[in-house]
């Protein structure tokens, strides 16, 4: 396959040597020049020192027989350019374009770009996914601070998902007296067998909130009850 | 006439200071502040620093449903983004880009973008000077087409604005 590569950045330069190790016919355009021929140093002369946002320098490259065109600088709107200018002006079949502002997915999609790679998004997903979001979250104090009300959403990994409140260790003095499921509000009974995705609402002294977040939302908890 | 002009260059902010004067609601965007130094004291308008690229900026500034939308920035590149912004998410209604490639001016007009290009517009100037015949449309290049897909469809109404 005959692939244009257009920003030799980090990602261009290791697409580029990347798709030669595989066999592909690649040209990479970079319009810094001290950029590009420190690349043609490590990777041969597939290395073009051209703006490859300008039409003339696409024709040049041989964009009218690319099977591929990968817009990969990081400025979106010249990566929206690269490929729009591929597509409707060279009729390249497919275009791949480089997105940094996740919100630019949509219009991108939208004015035709084939595929849409965005790191911040895919970085976003996984911090996302990695970082525990899941604590107890504090609604309100009484009694001058002793007393504290809060919210424990159960997730999937949660000790106390699929048993009931008289089924846990929870501390004297803490009461367990509410739940919000699939939006609505309901009484919390010793036998309420606890799913994934609710909320409990608890209350009790301050110091068992350790106990509580063991018991509910799992992980270290400071105390764990015996 | 609610305006909105991406780039307050020598031209942007000119035409800034033109609109507002004619009457018309002008809204005017540079990343940098110091370009409004170009727009006049009393100038009426608004003034707001952003990215003319940034659907949320422009939104901010209250890009949508703008009957004019000039992108007059240093980029080209910028400038088709922005006017695509513009007409395909924020709706606006007349849009102009300048592109001084001229062969990405004339591509953006195929797919439905007025636009503008100095290259051109200098060569023929140039040549009409030394009387040489002109190779070019004079001005504003109208949208020949629209893009495939894109819910804006160019209908030239350049007679809103008057002479470009």
């Amino acid at each position: 396959m005959f692939v244009i590569v257009v920003g030799g950045g980090k990602v261009g330069y290791y697409l580029t040597k990347e798709l030669i190790q595989s066999s592909h016919e690649v040209v990479l355009l970079e319009k810094d020049r001290g950029r590009a021929s420190q690349i043609a140093d490590e990777i041969g002369s597939v290395v073009i020192a051209r703006d490859g946002c300008e039409g003339k320098n696409l024709a040049e490259a041989g964009c009218n027989r690319a099977d591929i065109v990968a817009a990969v600088t990081g400025d979106d709107e010249d990566n929206l350019v690269i490929c729009q200018m591929s597509k409707h002006h060279f009729s390249v079949p497919r275009t791949i374009a480089r997105v940094n502002n996740p919100k630019n997915e949509e219009l991108f999609r939208h004015l035709g770009v084939d595929e849409i790679i965005s790191p911040t998004r895919m970085i976003l997903g996984a911090v996302e996914q990695d970082i525990p979001v899941h604590e107890l979250l504090h609604l309100a104090a009484f009694e001058g601070g002793e007393l504290e009300l809060i919210e424990a959403k159960l997730l999937g990994d949660s000790p106390a998902v699929g048993r009931a409140p008289r089924d846990l260790d929870i501390p004297q003095g803490c009461s367990l007296f509410a739940l919000i499921r699939d939006g609505a509000a309901m009484p919390l009974r010793p036998d309420t067998t606890l799913q994934e995705g609710d909320k409990v609402i608890a209350i009790g002294p301050t110091e068992c909130q350790d106990i509580l977040h063991t018991q509910l939302i799992g992980g270290e908890g400071v105390a764990a009850g015996a | 006439m609610k305006s909105v002009i991406i780039g307050c260059g020598r031209v942007g902010a000119t035409l800034a200071e033109n609109l507002e004067a004619e009457g018309h609601q002008v809204v005017i965007l540079d990343v940098s502040t110091a370009a409004f130094d170009r727009l006049p004291a009393n100038f009426r308008g608004a003034a707001i620093r952003g990215d003319g690229t940034d659907e949320d900026v422009l939104r901010r500034a209250g890009a949508e449903d703008a009957d004019l939308f000039l992108a007059l920035t240093e980029g080209d590149n910028r400038n088709v983004m922005a006017a695509q912004l513009a007409a395909e998410a924020l709706g606006a209604k007349l849009v102009v880009a300048k592109i001084n490639d001229p062969v990405r001016a004339e591509a953006y007009a195929d797919l439905g973008i007025a636009t503008l290009c100095r290259t051109n517009l200098m060569v023929d100037a140039v040549r009409r000077y030394l009387g040489l015949s002109r190779l070019h449309e004079e001005g504003v290049r109208e949208a020949t087409g629209h893009h495939p897909g894109g819910d804006h469809h160019a209908e030239p109404q350049s007679a809103a604005v008057g002479e470009s």
